[in-house]
């Protein structure tokens, strides 16, 4: 670097630096605080920005996956691989064991998404977590638009949209009353690309589906579905043999994959820079089926 | 290499707003194909012959069963040169609130004006509130031009007007751009219908906007976030390690410097910086690093290490201007947390020294202040901060009052008479010697 008055951070490291500094902010000022930890491409970017705030020293809080039972067996491996190379502690909370001791009953379209909420929020109070790191972006959809970077839940895990502290400067108020906890999105600023071109600036591992692979997949809904134990195709859908990738890895019955041949870090972000889909409307059968879905489902407690 | 910009909107209610910001999102190719089909639909539905640009930022459905927006939304656009960062303030309800909090991080304020109505009370307060707020830039779209025929002289009129009233605010550095956020002129490119303005486009203006402040002139100001000491946790290596993170405010830090902690006043020097794992020669603002020093002086949350060279005195009486963000009225003797840099303290309310006219900039009596009231105040403080005059510095002159009980934030706030100072160094300038 020479010694011009040139000092300025790219986007891509300014947004990095914004994003320790709101991790270290948690885990100066919380009591219990948890990271939100499927293996998919937005959590995995939270934890290895939490691996770079607190360095040398390990990463100061547990992660917790909620787990809909509707897995892609990849990802459900490279969850525990990470946690295990990081020495972390993991807590499943179980939409399955929900459903299987009847507190939440399977919905009819068979998806899981939905069932989230209930065992999240449990996990939360159980466990007593004061603060939530989510891997949520503004960019995402309009409702997360207006999140804020500390956002408070009630008692009930719920979110009041009309009700939002205002967040001033980079300071942060995490001050909330025993019962309530606050969701965390160091992410908030990050646009899907960022995301991906901090993946290859950063060298960051991911599970294999993000990146263009032959797979057995049938037409639902304009979506392409994999074939697995939760998503058989039914009459008049055909299987195939595509080359495809996944933009985000959620409920394995309703996540859809694109057509891709992208099978490099570069080739995704050359892809999603060219990109005319929003990352939720390609490939969320659940976020298409309403204007305010995410709205509505944000405000029951929902990530 | 791409850098950031953060932009706040603003502008009255009609004044083309929603459009512009959607057709700089359509413009910048920064809407994709299902959030356009959605708009489409949605304006078919309502009988309109052409997509409405402005539904691309529509809010949320307990906003539009009102009619109205109620809080701050975040956008993200990008050209091959930079991205943005636009927080979205709607104008009516609220407008303080919403204003303030767009603007207390904002690079740049893009005003709108309807060129027809010209200056309006709106546009004054928002102006003001810039300077209140310090943005470094300020850039006024005269928009509607296509209404008047994209007239040389209704321009300038406007334009003087706003340049008139920006300068009895301290604000210098304002640009006017004639824009039609409707037809698209002068948003992305230059418009030949407006042949009489030589200026850039509004995008190309944002796109080349020079980022204020070098970590060069600037004092180092460090607050600690916390001590890293991984102890028996990260192996032999690291067992006596103890370092403080924090992200740099402002200034460069290098290896070798002197430096002070703040509020114990005690020295050292500076050993080492690291990031992750690598050892870095120097850093500067806005980085988050962790810096280590030479003595083993007591540091902890809250402190804030600074350049030796430039040490901010400590104190627990400050004079402050607050905007006032909650429902119940703020009285003396009202006990509230401060929260400055990384360190909250206990605080009293020990007068309110009035409340602010934001149209002329005076102070007007008051002995308490109600929600979206800007006012002075002075406060007492349990314990001693650095606290910086806010028209030195926008990092170590903020803080945030909070609700001890409940937690809310009620109030932000502004160490000296921010924007009274600056009209006073105005009419100060004004006056010939
Ligand atoms: N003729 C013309 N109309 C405009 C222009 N910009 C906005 N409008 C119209 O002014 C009205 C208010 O615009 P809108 O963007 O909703 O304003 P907001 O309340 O500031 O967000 C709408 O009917 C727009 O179509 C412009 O440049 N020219």
């Amino acid at each position: 670097m020479t010694l011009t008055d040139e000092r300025r951070l790219t986007q891509l490291q300014w947004l990095e630096s914004e994003a320790i500094h709101i991790i270290r902010e948690v885990a100066a000022e919380f009591e219990r605080p948890v990271l939100l930890f499927s293996g998919g491409k937005d959590s995995v970017v939270m934890l290895h920005l939490a691996t770079k705030a607190f360095w040398p020293a390990p990463v100061p809080f547990p992660v917790m996956h909620v787990d809909t039972g509707h897995n892609f067996p990849e990802v459900l491996a490279f969850r525990d691989a990470t946690v295990e190379r990081l020495g972390l502690r993991l807590e499943v909370a179980s939409v399955q064991d929900y459903i299987d001791d009847g507190r939440l009953r399977e919905r009819s379209d068979g998806t899981r998404n939905q069932l989230q909420t209930q065992p999240l929020l449990d996990g939360i109070t159980s466990n007593k977590f004061d603060a939530v790191f989510g891997g949520g972006r503004r960019d995402e959809e309009k409702a997360r638009a207006k999140e804020r970077v500390f956002s408070l839940r009630d008692e009930f895990g719920q979110w009041d949209p009309r009700n939002q502290r205002p967040e001033l400067w980079n300071l942060y108020n995490g001050r909330h009353r025993p019962g309530e906890h606050v969701r965390v999105f160091p992410l908030s600023n990050w646009t899907e690309l960022d995301v991906w071109q901090y993946i290859g600036a950063e060298d960051i591992a991911l599970p294999e589906l993000y990146y263009a692979h032959q797979r057995e997949v049938f037409e639902r809904d304009g979506m392409l579905i994999s074939v697995s134990d939760v998503s058989q195709p039914r009459e008049g859908e055909t299987v195939e043999k595509r080359q495809v990738r996944y933009r985000t890895v959620g409920d394995a019955s309703c996540t859809g994959a694109v057509e891709s041949d992208a099978t490099t870090v570069e080739a995704v972000i050359a892809e999603v820079a060219g990109t005319r889909l929003t990352e939720r409307g390609a490939t969320r059968a659940d976020d298409r089926a309403s204007e305010a879905a995410m709205e509505d489902r944000k405000k029951e407690g929902y990530f | 290499m791409r850098t950031l910009l953060r932009l706040a909107t603003a502008g009255s209610v009609d004044d083309g707003k929603s459009t512009l910001v959607g057709r700089l999102l359509y413009d910048s190719k920064s809407v994709l194909a299902d959030q356009f089909d959605a708009v489409e639909r949605v304006s078919r539905d309502r009988g309109l012959a052409s997509a409405d640009l402005a539904l691309l930022t529509d809010g949320l459905r307990s906003e539009r069963e009102q009619g109205i927006t109620i809080d701050v939304a975040y956008r993200y656009f990008a050209t091959a040169e930079r991205s943005f960062i636009l927080a979205d303030c709607p104008g009516h309800v609220q407008y303080t609130r919403n204003t303030v909090t767009g603007a207390s991080t904002a690079d740049v304020v893009v005003l709108l004006v309807d060129v027809r109505h010209g200056i309006q009370e709106q546009t004054r307060r928002h102006l003001a509130v810039a300077s209140l707020l310090r943005v470094p830039h300020v850039v006024v779209v005269v928009n509607k031009i296509d209404l008047v025929d994209f007239d040389e002289a209704t321009y300038t009129r406007v334009s003087d007007e706003v340049l008139a009233s920006a300068r009895s605010l301290g604000l210098y550095d304002v640009a006017t751009i004639p824009v039609s956020a409707l037809a698209g002129d002068n948003v992305v490119e230059r418009s030949d219908r407006t042949p009489w303005y030589e200026g850039p486009s509004l995008l190309t203006f944002l796109e080349q906007l020079s980022p204020v402040g070098s970590p060069h002139s600037e004092p180092l100001r460090f607050p600690v976030q916390l001590v890293i000491r991984p102890q028996q946790a990260a192996g032999d290596e690291f067992r006596d390690y103890r370092g403080y993170a924090g992200q740099i405010t402002s200034g460069l830090v290098r290896v070798g410097d002197a430096v002070t902690v703040q509020p114990s006043g005690r020295s050292s020097t500076v050993t080492g910086i690291d990031f992750a794992g690598t050892a870095l020669d120097e850093a500067f603002a806005p980085q988050s690093v962790v810096l280590r020093l030479a003595d083993d002086i007591d540091i902890s949350r809250g402190d804030l290490i600074v350049t030796s060279r430039s040490v901010p005195a400590v104190t627990q009486d400050i004079d402050g201007t607050v905007a006032w963000l909650a429902d119940h009225r703020l009285v003396p003797g009202t006990k509230v947390l401060l929260k400055h840099g990384t360190k909250t303290v206990q605080a009293m309310v020990k007068a309110i020294g009035g409340k602010l006219d934001l149209e002329d900039a005076r102070l007007l009596p008051a002995d308490s202040l109600g929600l979206n009231d800007i006012g002075h105040v002075t406060l007492r403080l349990a314990s001693p901060i650095p606290a910086e005059e806010y028209l030195h510095s926008r990092d170590t002159g903020a803080f945030l009052l909070i609700d001890a009980q409940d937690g809310g934030t009620l109030a932000a706030g502004m160490v000296g008479d921010a924007l009274l100072d600056t009209v006073a160094e105005v009419g100060a300038a004004a006056t010939p010697a």
